[in-house]
């Protein structure tokens, strides 16, 4: 099937079989800052934004992105800046292994678009769906707060 | 993973979803949120010919408020209801329930309707839908049918739809008179399924009685199910703690769990009891503020 969608910015096209998942699609455009770690809907390692909204994209066909706007990852930098999120994430160590932190910081932006303050509790809440094996959260949680802070400043 | 090859059409119309379910007959599949249905393609626990996908339908993501019930569209996902005024000024039940289904990325993509459709004993809308009574739009090209969730709901993964029927809405009563309700859930971590899910609600008559009254469990039966007897005890009744401790102990006697990973049937049970207690507390607080 014939789909066409904005990845990053960028319009793109391609034939895709109906079976073919998001993320493989996704990974095959060469962003593969976009991780598979469950492949079962568990973990958010997957997690991009369609249309500003974050999904698992381990369990969306690549047919049924077709007329959406994708980000990952690698949309978040802007004319060569890093976006606050990730500014927040390398200056308060928000990651170890960085298996997690391309949906952990997508899922962030997400947050910070609805409310640029959010408490502890809301934080780890919106960040709930979001599995990492290594930080213990803390940092993660401090570095979405400072992201904030950083958006605020702007 | 990947399931079996597949055949795809996004109708932009209901009549064109309904259509092309008639034409493809038995092998065709909705794909709504498709936060149940691709996983279980994946694992091939299912393999459906064809996917009529409804995320493209126009006008299926209604909550509205009508004739004494409040309407929700196929196309709401489980975060609207989250953020929905008007969920949380109608039922209680349902605004406590929505919070805990999944976690906060399946909220984003999964549909209420999906998970009435799906049957999932350890899925919870559908204690929250027998305790507040609910009714189910299903349509087909031939007209609509009203189907009263008792009836609905047949047994594990299994609903009363015909073929070529789709759930177009949920309808959920509103209170007639004062009334309240929650959602208990224990669950081990967020993003997973009741250990033990208990849906309470009820109504107070004038004199301050018990007017009507639903309860229902998740995860505890082969499907999700109505505490008749624990209803029984609360109907004609004045609230009071011994009457709530009397209708856990009904509601822990139709609790018929298994012992598995997420516990005992014992320990289930006894958590159906304290949960059904605790349900018609808040309901109280609720209908009486
Ligand atoms: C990690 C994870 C955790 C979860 N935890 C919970 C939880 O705690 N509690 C819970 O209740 N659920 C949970 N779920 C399930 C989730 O709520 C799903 O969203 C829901 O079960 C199905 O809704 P859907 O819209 O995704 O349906 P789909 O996956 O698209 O469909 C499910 C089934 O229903 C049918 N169907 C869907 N819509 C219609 C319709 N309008 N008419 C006719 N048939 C239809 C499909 O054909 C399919 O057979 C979880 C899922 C995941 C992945
Ligand atoms: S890879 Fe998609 S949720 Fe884990
Ligand atoms: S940093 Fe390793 S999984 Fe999160």
């Amino acid at each position: 099937m014939q789909i066409n969608l904005t990845l990053n910015g960028a319009e793109q096209s391609a034939d895709v079989e109906p079976r073919y998942l998001l993320v493989d699609y996704i990974r095959g455009t060469g962003n593969t800052g976009t991780h598979i770690g469950c492949d079962t809907t568990s973990c958010g390692a997957c997690t991009v934004l369609v249309n500003g909204t974050p999904m698992k994209s381990c369990t969306m066909f690549a047919v049924q992105a077709n007329g959406t706007s994708i980000t990952t990852v690698e949309g978040l930098k802007q004319n060569g800046e890093l976006h606050p999120i990730q500014t927040a994430f390398k200056e308060k160590h928000g990651l170890q292994c960085g298996f997690c932190t391309p949906g952990m910081m997508l899922t962030g932006v997400a947050l910070l678009e609805e409310n640029d303050d959010p408490t502890e509790d809301e934080i780890r809440w919106a960040i709930s769906g979001n599995i990492c094996r290594c930080t213990g959260y803390v940092n993660i949680v401090k570095a979405v707060q400072h992201a904030g802070s950083l958006i605020r400043e702007n | 993973m990947y399931p079996p090859a597949f055949n795809y059409s996004a109708p932009t119309s209901v009549e064109e979803v309904l259509t092309t379910l008639t034409n493809e007959g038995d092998g065709a599949r909705v794909l709504a949120g498709g936060q149940s249905l691709i996983p279980m393609m994946k694992l091939r626990l299912a393999s459906p010919a064809f996917l009529v996908d409804i995320n493209g339908v126009a006008g299926l993501d209604y909550i509205n408020d009508v004739n004494g019930h409040v309407a929700i569209g196929a196309l709401v996902r489980h975060n609207d209801i989250v953020k929905s005024d008007t969920i949380s000024s109608t039922n209680h039940t349902m605004a406590s329930a929505a919070p805990w289904i999944a976690d906060p990325i399946v909220r984003n993509r999964g549909t209420l309707c999906g998970s009435v459709a799906h049957c999932d004993p350890e899925g919870d809308w559908n204690s929250v839908m027998l305790a507040a009574r609910a009714e189910v739009v299903a349509q087909s090209a031939s007209g609509e049918r009203v189907i009263p969730i008792d009836d609905f709901i047949v047994d594990f993964f299994t609903n009363s739809l015909q073929p070529g029927e789709i759930v177009k809405e949920v309808r959920v009563p509103k209170y007639s008179g004062r009334g309240g309700g929650a959602y208990m859930k224990l669950e081990r971590k967020i993003g997973d399924y009741a250990t033990v899910g208990v849906a309470s609600q009820f109504e107070l008559d004038g004199d301050g009685k018990i007017a009507q009254a639903g309860i229902a469990l998740t995860a505890v039966n082969a499907k999700n199910t109505r505490a008749t007897a624990a209803e029984q005890v609360l109907v004609g009744e004045t609230p009071s703690d011994e009457l709530f401790r009397e209708a856990g102990e009904a509601a822990a006697q139709a609790a018929e769990p298994e012992t598995n990973v997420r516990g005992t049937a014992e320990w289930k049970r006894e958590v159906v009891s304290v949960y059904t207690r605790r349900g018609l507390e808040t309901a109280l607080a609720q209908a009486q503020a």
